[in-house]
């Protein structure tokens, strides 16, 4: 089974988000880019796929933070090519652009199967599986979280998360794409020696594209929510808080 | 009369003898060399440097029996055992030659006046430790101490031999009077007892002969069967010895460039000394009850670790000799999953007890840390350890906290601490990342900038660029991580300028002191804190203004303490505040862990934990009356005993202090 | 293309879910300040009975057929496809849903219709529609200007009060001119798999103690156990804690777990991602407790305290089982 996998780099939320003086966009100067994290099971599942079935697992991603990184890191853990695709462009790609890029790198029945995150902290035009599903005109399912591959290899059994504790069950034919919310398993440890020597024999391609046609969003601003505007505050150490909260359920009735 | 000299049926004694010592040494030695050509399926390893500092190891170890007295009441017996054995060793061969040679007449010790009560004073004392340890094993049955046939048998063996060598003696001074000249005590009380009995007297030389056969048999008995047994020890112990170690116990041996593969897991991984172990181990459990995880339930088990590589090599070994590979890996199954779980290997704490009291001085810690290489390189990483690692990997830190956070401690202080990469600074201080990060040590390390800082002392940190040492790292088996944060910290370091390097934390001085080779040895020396603050408080610089009332305990953290032997620069700080200090009955090279070690504060309980070694040392140090303060010297050494006051209730009995912190007050600095 | 609203209705198992009122009760403002019409779209099958609970709606586009009686993507597409083409509304409010974050990529892909995701704020200003949407786990908000075109926008379930979308009357029927043979479905259901059952309904209980991952480990839970039988209340927690197998999936509240609307929601330890809050902030009271004083979960609680909620845990059952003996022996 041939399966592609689309990998993201979003704003690692450890640094912390500033928003730059336009108050259009984040600040960059502090800004540090790292994998989105259902990606990371995106990747997960396709090389648990690929261990099952056999096959191959091929990584793309638009040329951003560190994704060069993240690539090597994939082969590490198994991916058998590793593709760096670069548009010529400094500032990040809303998902549609992103989404042309991929659809036409994609196209042509290469891949059985497409998977990426099911969201990336930084989605605000739709999610990347979904749009790139809608332009190669393939099956998509969102929100996965075990697939499984028909002895026949041309579907493949997922299980689709929904509220409550639901979910479903679904075959899917193949060619599609996946929106995985998690893998099977957590994503695998790569030890730091084997990154290390892959880091030095491993070749991650590089492939440059025209910049694709943008429809930027009409962005007026960012903002920050006010910090804990809507609470009260309670101060004063855990057994003042424990006082205070016990008679605040007690004056709501809260207490039998 | 030599009773060999008699026949015995048609055959001369002598025939008999030596057709038995034929039989028994063969056994012997075949199986001897059974076991050499097994040592040498593990991999190559020079520890033949520096003979003149192996023998002494030999002569203090295993002569000098230095590790049993740390049990007394055990220690005392196999002492006496263990040099009635040497005794017994001249003897007895002495026998043996003079049965196999009857016609040379040779001199025993049995007929020198100074000799002879020697070895019969030995029978009787031999027994006596005897009595004590087998009294201990199949009464008192403590830890790790096992009731098998094998140590039933060989105590049954020890015994008789005693015995029918005093017997034996008897017999001799009661049908050869002209033996009487030699005196032995309890030979010729017993001569006195048998010699009663008008039966026993008349067949005296009969029952010298029958006691003197008795004697020889059990010994070649015992020589054939030594190999098989677990007092193998008797014969590997001194080479375990000779092969110890020889570098100091900080320095992790580290991956040889050959090594496809890190770490291990089958028997040709493992060094041949590693493979020793499992001949020089006696079984003795002093490793097992000094381990901390193991008196908390964890399923870490020293003993049961070498033991398992012992029961990995018999088993196995055999068909990867006779090169009967059945498999590409010789049919071998990886000890990993097999005889050892993974839950086992994450369970240690590297507190180096076991190894520290080891008397044939085995190294748990190599094995260990071995075959945690091994599941590290598999991708087979404890859970919560595998989120610290992505942390340190991506943020020099276990938080996961961005490194630009790592100098945040220093906005509360009114001054603002040198940075070394900018100017030169005599004094690099290394923070450690609990020291720096944790927020309830944020004011322990403003307390000693502080401190310092009135001392006047020229000292820098290195701000955000300041990454984990990698001293937990290495222990957890992430060999690749650790070289690869060593990188970058000497880097840090070459870009630095100062003269001495001193660290809040005793993880950070350990690795720094013995895994970073250009620190140490080469224009920089490492120090710990409560070092420099030594040197301050004797050279005045640093001037004690009140002395402090106090009655406290210290727990000697893991690696300042055994690792590294400093035990004394913060105890002598303590007596120049002033502090009335009482010692913990385990301290010094007994301090109990506070489980935090090798990469544990990042784990969770993995067995059916009762307690954690940190709620056992607090209470140890609430035991001791009127203590006020447990001081500690390592930042978690304090989160551990904070959190173990919280959860044994003893938060108003006792409270933590870091040595800092008692500094801070002696010499009044805010 | 005219100014109407059109809400894309979600149900499951033969009711209704809440995001559809929400979505209508929002739509159902925008239409009046664009003096346009509100229209539905219901596809499913044998739900001829929900439609007269969309009495806010001008309008109902109803396409009852048999292909639709499970959520497939292709067939749900294709439908909307069509009612899009016919209806060509200025909006399409959709859920941001396990079925709207199908659809939504999908259709703006194939058509070409700009789309927005993670809506928490609508409006219309000087008769431009403004939408506000969270990024980054909550904490930052984008404020964007819808361009003047047909566009898709996805809400975050619990952004918009579902009272004002609840009105039960049946509104006009609107027929779509559909093909007689949608397209075969490339999803095709195959099983529904329940959660496991015999526990407690924590949408039921009317005081609920919420954990998170400053709960730490799992030996921590008996004291969120002993706080919720003091209070006569039950556990529930967010979805790292979940994950790892301390709680039953039945206990989860968010995005993927259980919305839930007590009297009262205590969260301990829990930092608040917007999966989390979806699921319980229209609680009635909110009372968080948290070491981060930046956790958003404070943006949505009335009343807060930065203390480790393991100390506070100990403490607060005792204060309650005191004041309750307090109470019972009065």
């Amino acid at each position: 089974m041939n399966i592609a996998v689309l990998a993201k780099q979003v704003p690692d939320l450890v640094e912390g988000l500033e928003i730059d003086p336009s108050g259009k966009a984040l600040d960059v100067n502090y800004l540090r880019y790292i994998l989105s994290e259902s990606d990371d099971h995106a990747l997960e599942q396709a090389l648990l796929l690929k261990e099952k079935v056999g096959g191959r697992v091929e990584v793309f991603a638009l040329n951003q933070g560190e994704a060069r990184e993240s690539l090597v890191a994939a082969i590490a853990k198994g991916a058998d090519r590793a593709v760096l695709v670069d548009a010529g462009l400094d500032s990040p790609l809303n998902n549609h652009a992103a989404a042309q890029i991929f659809a036409g790198l994609l196209g042509g029945g290469l891949f059985d199967l497409i998977l990426t995150g099911v969201r990336a902290i930084d989605d605000l035009d739709g999610s990347l599986g979904g749009l790139v599903a809608g332009s190669l005109d393939l099956p998509y399912a969102a929100l996965i979280r075990k697939a499984e591959a028909d002895g026949d290899g041309k579907t493949v059994i997922v299980q689709k998360e929904y509220p409550g504790g639901y979910a479903v069950e679904l075959v899917v034919r193949l060619p599609a794409v996946l929106g995985i919310q998690a893998a099977e398993q957590p994503p695998r440890y790569v030890p730091i020696s084997r990154l290390r020597q892959v880091m030095k024999t491993a070749t991650v391609e590089e492939v440059s594209v025209a910049p694709p046609s943008q429809q930027p969003l009409d962005v007026t601003c960012l903002f920050k929510p006010e910090e804990g505007a809507g609470a009260v505050m309670i101060s004063g150490g855990a057994q003042e808080a424990a006082r205070q909260i016990m008679s605040l359920l007690s004056e709501r009735r809260l207490l039998r | 009369m030599i009773p060999t000299t008699a026949k015995l049926g048609l055959v001369p004694g002598w025939a008999v003898l030596w057709l038995f010592f034929l039989v028994a040494v063969g056994i012997f030695a075949r199986r001897v060399v059974f076991l050499i050509r097994l040592l040498k399926l593990g991999r190559a390893e020079n520890r033949f440097d520096n003979i003149p500092e192996r023998l002494k190891r030999v002569l203090i170890y295993v002569f000098g029996q230095r590790r049993l007295l740390d049990e007394p009441l055990v220690g005392i017996p196999h002492v006496l055992i263990f040099y009635g054995f040497l005794v017994f060793l001249m003897s007895t061969s002495g026998m043996l030659l003079q049965g196999l040679f009857p016609s040379l007449h040779l001199p025993g010790m049995e007929s020198n006046r100074y000799l002879a009560p020697v070895v019969d004073v030995f029978a009787l004392l031999v027994l006596g430790g005897l009595a004590v340890s087998s009294f201990r094993r199949f009464v008192i049955r403590p830890t790790g101490l096992q009731l098998t046939w094998d140590a039933t048998l060989v105590n049954i063996l020890i015994a008789s031999l005693m015995l029918t060598f005093l017997l034996m003696e008897a017999f001799h001074r009661i049908s050869s009077p002209l033996a009487g000249g030699v005196w032995v005590p309890v030979g010729n009380w017993l001569a006195g007892l048998a010699g009663s009995s008008a039966a026993l007297r008349a067949n005296a030389a009969l029952f010298h002969s029958l006691f003197w056969w008795a004697h020889v048999l059990i010994v070649l008995f015992f020589l054939a069967y030594l190999p098989s047994s677990k007092h193998l020890h008797l014969l590997a112990a001194p080479f375990s010895a000779f092969f110890s170690r020889l570098e100091p116990t900080g320095r992790l041996a580290a991956p040889m460039d050959e090594q496809v593969r890190l770490g291990a897991e089958r028997l040709e991984e493992f060094t041949w000394r590693q493979l020793l172990s499992a001949f020089a181990c006696a079984e003795c459990g002093r490793c097992e009850r000094a381990c901390p995880s193991r008196q908390v339930g964890e399923p870490c088990s020293p003993r049961q670790l070498v033991h398992n590589l012992k029961e990995q090599l018999l088993r196995y070994g055999p068909a990867l000799l006779s090169h009967a590979r059945v498999a590409a890996d010789g049919g071998e199954p990886t000890m990993i999953g097999g005889l050892i779980s993974a839950g086992e290997l994450w369970g240690c704490t590297t507190c180096l007890s076991c190894s520290e009291r080891c008397p044939v001085l085995n190294e748990h810690m190599s094995i260990m840390v071995d075959l945690r290489r091994r599941l590290v390189e598999r991708g087979e990483v404890d859970k919560h350890l595998e989120e610290a690692l992505r942390n340190l990997a991506r943020y020099g830190n276990s938080f996961g906290q961005s490194e630009r956070k790592r100098a945040v401690w220093t906005q509360a202080l009114d001054f603002k601490p040198k940075d070394a990469r900018r100017e030169p600074v005599e004094w690099l201080w290394y923070l450690g990342e609990y020291a720096g990060y944790h927020p309830a040590l944020q004011h322990i390390t403003q307390s000693l900038a502080r401190v310092l800082h009135a001392a006047g002392t020229n000292f820098g940190i290195v701000y955000e660029a300041e990454r984990n040492s990698g001293n937990d790292i290495r222990r957890v088996g992430e060999e690749g991580l650790f070289e690869l944060l060593r990188e970058k910290n000497m880097a840090t370091f070459k870009k630095a300028q100062f003269n001495k390097l001193f660290t809040t934390d005793p993880h950070v001085y350990n690795t720094f002191k013995n895994e970073y080779p250009d620190l140490n040895h080469g224009r920089h020396s490492v120090y710990h804190y409560s070092e420099l603050i030594r040197d301050l408080l004797q050279r005045g610089q640093l001037k004690v203004t009140r002395s402090l009332p106090y009655r406290v305990t210290y727990h000697d953290p893991c690696y300042l303490g055994r690792y590294n032997g400093v035990y004394d620069a913060p105890r002598r700080v303590l007596r120049a505040l002033g502090v009335d200090l009482k010692e913990m009955p385990r301290s010094r090279r007994n301090s109990l862990c506070c489980g935090g070690g090798g990469g544990r504060v990042w784990m969770e309980e993995i067995g059916e934990v009762h307690s954690r070694p940190s709620e056992s040392r607090v209470r140890e140090a609430a035991a001791l009356e009127g203590v006020q303060f447990l001081v500690v010297a390592c930042p978690k050494d304090y989160v551990m005993f904070t959190d173990a006051l919280k959860t044994t209730g003893l938060e108003a009995r006792l409270a933590v202090k870091d040595l800092t912190e008692l500094v801070a007050e002696a010499v009044s600095v805010a | 293309m005219r100014n109407d609203i059109l809400v894309f209705a979600e149900h499951f198992r033969g009711t209704l879910n809440d995001i559809t009122y929400e979505l209508l009760g929002k739509g159902r403002e925008l239409a009046q300040s664009l003096d346009s019409r509100l229209l539905v779209s219901l596809l499913g099958h044998e739900v001829g009975g929900l439609v007269e609970r969309l009495g806010v709606a001008d309008q109902v586009c109803l396409v009852d057929r048999p292909e639709l009686k499970e959520f497939a993507s292709d067939s749900t597409k294709a439908v909307l496809e069509a009612i899009l083409a016919d209806v060509q509304p200025r909006l399409v409010l959709l859920g941001s849903t396990s079925i709207g974050l199908e659809l939504l990529g999908l259709i703006s892909a194939r058509k070409g219709i700009p789309c927005l995701d993670n809506c928490t704020r609508l409006e219309s200003r000087d008769g431009k529609l403004v939408a506000t949407c969270q990024i980054y786990g909550g904490k930052v908000f984008v404020e964007v200007a819808l361009p003047e075109a047909t566009t898709l926008v996805a809400v975050v379930p619990g952004s918009f009060p579902k009272e004002p979308g609840e009105v039960a009357s049946k509104p006009e029927l609107r027929n779509i001119a559909l093909p007689p043979v949608l397209p075969e479905a490339r999803t095709t259901f195959r099983k529904l798999l329940e959660p496991p059952s015999g526990d407690v309904d924590i949408t039921k209980a009317p005081i609920l103690v919420g954990v998170g991952r400053g709960i730490q480990n799992a030996d921590n839970m008996s004291l969120a156990e002993e706080l919720a039988a003091a209070l006569s209340g039950v556990v529930c927690a967010s979805r790292p804690v979940i994950d790892q197998g301390w709680l039953p999936l039945t206990r989860q509240v968010g995005k993927s777990g259980m919305t839930v609307k007590p009297k009262l929601y205590l969260a301990l330890g829990i930092s608040g991602a917007p999966e989390h809050l979806e699921g319980m902030k229209q609680s009635e009271l909110i009372v968080a407790v948290n070491t981060d004083p930046n956790a958003p979960i404070f943006s949505v609680a009335h009343y807060g305290a930065v203390v480790d909620a393991l100390e506070l845990l100990p403490l607060l059952t005792e204060e309650v089982s005191n004041q309750v003996t307090k109470k019972a022996s009065a």
